[in-house]
């Protein structure tokens, strides 16, 4: 195991640690938020890569381009999902919101399968196969892209919590809705906005994704579990522990990867996942126990 | 005016029909087939593919029917696997109730396995359209029929022709990756391969297995760039194959030989076109259709005239199907076991595939083949067996 | 508790005269896979419903036992009724580590639930890479259909077989229903802290519930592998049974006697009859069945069984 690999499956961790990141962002606003375990993360993810590809196909819009649209068009459907179907169908009981996000899976994934057909889809762009070399790694320049994009996002979120009046509002709901309520904050408006805001994280998440990976009515599945683990690991609720989280598995993939086997690797993510839950389940930078 | 023509040619036929009864007793009106894959869930796309690929070979068999029985045509009974054993065996039974006289499906090997079994159960023939797992036709089920050919078929045939290429090339690659996906037959086909291929006289320097969906394969690439193998084999989905492919070609690893074994996209017209720069040069060991039969070529551009890409399991289902309505031909009868000992006793050749008059061993087809091609120039041209080449092989791709 | 009993029994009875008189494969099939999807979700139900305790993993006891039944008959040649008892202590066994270790270390609610989707994922990878389960290959049992091998040539004998564990369950959490340990089960669900302060120990009560709601998906798991014959890791630990195990318990009314049956019955008559409707768009028939079940949370929020008369506390959001 020379240097030379070692340090570029540690970028390569890096980067695809990012993309974990940004999915896994939007997830730790509703989780902590709304203290739902969204069953849906993954399709909706899904959702905005198709949207992504569609604008590159159909109106021939770049990615990176696509942002200003996808970002609002996620929210707006967030927003509406959580208003209109989630919050409705769960009497706010834990276990219903479970089904409905569940079923909410379902329908988008085979409303996908529909429209869509099965087939993977990828987008070709003039710098898909572009490489950037760092030291004596390459590294693909969508990679790149998108984890400056994830530290830009972290730092509009954390922005935005912490220095607007809606930031406020959501920090106070989290932490104690009653009282928020007595208030007179709507809780039920900033419910809706933080869902909203969730799946607008994941439509940033979409465009960075799409120009290295693919889309396919299934692909979500595959980003939920980790993006749960890095929620744990981070703290839910926290965007630094979010960012920070899914960097280091990030790396923790990449690594066991690279010493365990793809395959067995994959257990280093959830010996941490177990780990965090069972030692110090607030994750590296949890606000509420 | 189409309409008003057939409606003739129908009446026309209805009244010989009740003029001319035929002599022997009642034929049936029409005969029920089952047409079973996982149209919906993980293996949607494979799935429908394979529909499609059925439900054109039975149109063209409905253009005369079977004219053993007076031109009885094929009814089809669609069941969605739904991606699991247990959907499909739900379907089975639900396709014996329907009266199905055979059945054909289900794609992948664990839900084969389920469905031939159910379906032995009632004694309902079901041929066996891709599922190349070998334990399919080794448990001695006598309604079990595999048209092509299973993986050790495959990697056996892999294994020689490489040596093969090798040879005539003066033996210029010794080292060998192989790089699997982790289920049932990426397992089963890198185990064999790992197992056989040092008797050649190459060294397997690493098998590495990877999950389904695997999302990214820098870390694969940086150890084959450790390694250094001379050839590369992958066994993988279409998915994880591109990104593969793609992937060693941003990290510029470029092995003498990327060779295939049942390669997600080594022979896929989709990734060719969508990535003919990483296509190019690529060796697959796969299902394929016979080149210089120009009815392969009909249905290819059937198939991409309903915008589809003409891949495996499209021409696998066609002909698997194709074989069902010869053996409903010879057995004169939509009797189970009259179909199931049609097929057993079939010889049908009156097909694409490059495996020769059918010859049936415990439900396997003895002739199935599957061919070796490779990329070359733009278009995927068959390299081995000589009687079906269509362009010199290029072996190794770089000294 | 007689009332329960004698519920039961017609139950189990009228599952007999149905199976005796229906003689289409299709339904008996589908009486089979109902009662199965019951015991999934009766399972569940004694851990999530009574115990308050909602598991995303519990995959995870099925697989073990789905396992230790495939390895035990095909590597050491064990006779499939043992392997089936082995199946169910092994799942057991399982059940009670992941259990001591999750409520030793104070993992409630959500935290829970995350740990034993982690478990099942780790199970599976283990499973992917271990010699002994065949890997991603699988492990096929060999067909060889006779009583004493637990392969059965009609699906009735399996069905026989389903309902004698669907009876069990349901026994079961009649019991937990009228007992002193059901109680204080259910005292837990409600209000650890309080509980323990009228001096009930939350970490054992937990633990026994998880162990039996455990052991019911062992036998879920070797049932599995008897019908099917075919186990691979992703069928075993994968998300599908875990899914389809809490599904059935939460649209049938957790915490109930009846409502894990109804919930299955409901949602496996569901998915059949979506199933090929619509068969020339494949993926409208799941739209549909996930449509209803956002429906089904919308007009009845406590599931089926809640429909009826049916009292029971507002249960506090978990932490």
């Amino acid at each position: 195991m020379n240097f030379d690999i070692l340090f570029a499956s540690v970028l390569n961790g890096l980067t695809t640690g990012a993309v974990y990141a940004l999915v896994a962002l939007g997830l730790t606003l509703i989780y902590g938020v709304l203290h739902i375990i969204n069953f849906a993360h993954g399709a909706a993810l899904m959702v905005a890569l198709y949207g992504v590809y569609g604008l590159k196909t159909v109106f021939g819009i770049d990615p990176y381009l696509a942002l200003p649209i996808m970002v609002p068009a996620m929210f707006v459907l967030g927003y509406v999902l959580q208003r209109g179907v989630i919050n409705r169908a769960s009497h706010g009981k834990d276990e219903n919101i479970l089904l409905v996000t569940l079923g909410l899976a379902i329908v988008l994934e085979n409303l996908a399968l529909l429209a869509f057909k099965s087939d993977t889809r990828t987008i070709d762009t003039a710098y898909t196969l572009t490489t950037v070399q760092l030291g004596p790694a390459f590294i693909a320049l969508p990679k790149v892209i998108a984890f400056f994009g994830a530290l830009l996002a972290c730092a509009v979120l954390l922005t935005l919590v912490t220095r607007t009046d809606l930031g406020r509002a959501i920090r106070a709901v989290a932490k104690e809705k009653l009282g928020a309520k007595l208030m007179g904050i709507d809780v039920d408006h900033v419910y809706a906005m933080s869902f909203g805001i969730g799946l607008a994280c994941l439509g940033a998440a979409a465009c960075f994704l799409l120009p290295a990976y693919y889309v396919n009515p299934q692909v979500g599945s595959g980003f939920v579990l980790v993006a749960f683990t890095i929620v744990v690991l981070g703290g839910m609720g926290s965007f630094a522990g979010a960012l920070l989280g899914g960097l280091l598995i990030g790396v923790v993939e990449s690594l066991g990867g690279l010493f365990l086997g793809e395959s067995l690797g994959q257990i280093g993510i959830f010996a941490i996942f177990i780990a965090v839950l069972l030692f110090r389940p607030t994750g590296l930078f949890g606000a509420r126990a | 005016m189409r309409n008003r023509r057939s409606f003739i040619r129908q009446s026309v036929a209805a009244a010989s029909a009740l003029a001319f009864p035929l002599v022997g007793g009642a034929q049936p009106k029409a005969i029920k087939i089952g047409i079973l894959h996982p149209v919906t869930g993980a293996l949607a796309y494979s799935g429908q593919q394979c529909r499609e690929g059925a439900l054109m070979a039975i149109d063209d068999v409905n253009k005369t029917g079977i004219k053993s029985l007076g031109g009885t045509k094929l009814e089809v009974m669609l069941g969605d696997a739904q991606s699991t054993p247990q959907a499909g065996t739900a379907e089975i039974e639900k396709m014996n109730e329907a009266a199905c006289a055979a059945v054909v499906g289900a794609y992948a090997s664990a839900i084969c396995l389920a469905t031939t079994q159910a379906a032995a159960r009632y004694n309902l023939p079901h041929v066996v359209d891709v599922g190349v797992a070998d334990q399919i036709v080794e448990r001695g089920l006598k309604n079990t029929f595999r048209f092509g050919p299973g993986y050790r078929t495959c990697a056996q045939i892999a294994m020689s022709n490489l040596h093969v290429l090798n040879t005539a090339a003066g033996k210029p690659a010794k080292t060998v990756m192989i790089i699997h996906e982790e289920s049932l037959f990426g397992t089963g086909t890198a185990n064999l391969l790992a197992k056989e291929l040092p008797g050649f006289g190459y060294d397997v320097k690493e098998v590495i297995k990877h999950a389904n969906p695997t999302r990214d394969f820098n870390n694969i690439v940086l150890r084959m760039k450790a390694v250094n193998p001379d050839i590369v084999i992958p066994a993988n989905y279409y998915n994880e194959y591109a990104l593969l492919v793609r992937t060693m070609q941003q990290q510029k690893v470029a092995p003498k030989a990327i060779y295939s074994v049942l390669g997600g996209a080594a022979s896929s017209y989709k990734f060719l076109k969508e990535f003919p720069d990483a296509a190019d040069g690529i060796i697959d060991c796969n299902h394929w259709f016979n080149p210089k039969d120009k009815r392969a070529l009909e249905l290819k551009k059937r198939t991409e005239a309903k915008s589809l890409y003409y891949s495996y399991e499209v021409f696998n289902t066609y002909t698997a199907v194709r074989l069902l309505a010869d053996a409903i031909e010879r057995a004169k009868s939509a009797d189970r076991a009259a179909i199931a000992d049609a097929l057993a006793a079939s010889t049908f050749n009156d097909h694409f595939m490059p495996y020769g008059p059918t010859r049936f061993e415990n439900g396997q087809n003895t002739g199935a083949q599957p061919l070796m091609t490779q990329v070359i120039k733009g278009d995927i041209r068959v390299i081995v067996p000589r009687e079906y080449r269509e362009a010199e092989p290029i072996f190794p791709l770089r000294s | 508790m007689a009332r329960d009993l004698t519920g039961i029994v017609i139950f189990a009875l009228a599952v007999i005269a149905l199976t005796l008189l229906l003689s289409s494969g299709v339904w008996l099939n589908a009486l089979m896979m109902t009662l199965y999807a019951a015991l999934l979700a009766l399972a569940w139900n004694l851990l999530g419903g009574f115990g308050g305790q909602f598991s995303f993993g519990h995959a995870l006891f099925f697989g073990t036992g789905a396992y230790a039944s495939a390895v035990a008959q095909v590597a050491h040649g064990v006779n499939a009724w043992a392997a089936l008892a082995l199946a169910i202590v092994a799942a057991a066994a399982v059940g009670a580590f992941v259990g001591a270790l999750a409520f030793r270390y104070g993992l409630k609610g959500s935290y829970f639930a995350l740990v034993t989707l982690a478990f099942a994922e780790v199970f599976r990878i283990l499973a992917l890479s271990a010699g002994f389960t065949g890997g991603g290959v699988g492990m096929m049992l060999p067909l060889n259909e006779s009583i004493a091998n637990l392969q059965f040539g009609s699906r009735r004998g399996y069905v026989a077989l389903m309902l004698g564990c669907v009876v069990a369950a349901l026994i079961t959490t009649a019991w937990l229903r009228h007992s002193r340990f059901g109680a204080r089960l259910q005292a837990v669900r409600d209000n650890e802290d309080a509980a323990r302060a009228v001096g009930v120990d939350p970490y054992r009560i937990k633990l026994g519930a998880t162990v039996a709601s455990a052991a019911f998906m062992g036998a879920a798991g070797a049932f599995y592998l008897q019908v099917f014959q075919y186990i691979d890791p992703g069928i075993a630990f994968g998300p599908h049974v875990s899914v389809e195990a809490l599904v059935g318990a939460i649209v049938g009314g957790m915490g109930t006697l009846w409502g894990p049956v109804l919930g299955a019955a409901l949602l496996h008559a569901l998915g059949e009859a979506t199933r090929n409707l619509f068969g020339q768009l494949p993926g409208l028939n799941l739209v549909i069945y996930g449509s209803v079940l956002v429906m089904i949370v919308l007009f009845m929020p406590r599931g089926l069984a809640g429909l009826g008369a049916w009292r029971r506390n507002e249960r506090g959001r978990h932490g």
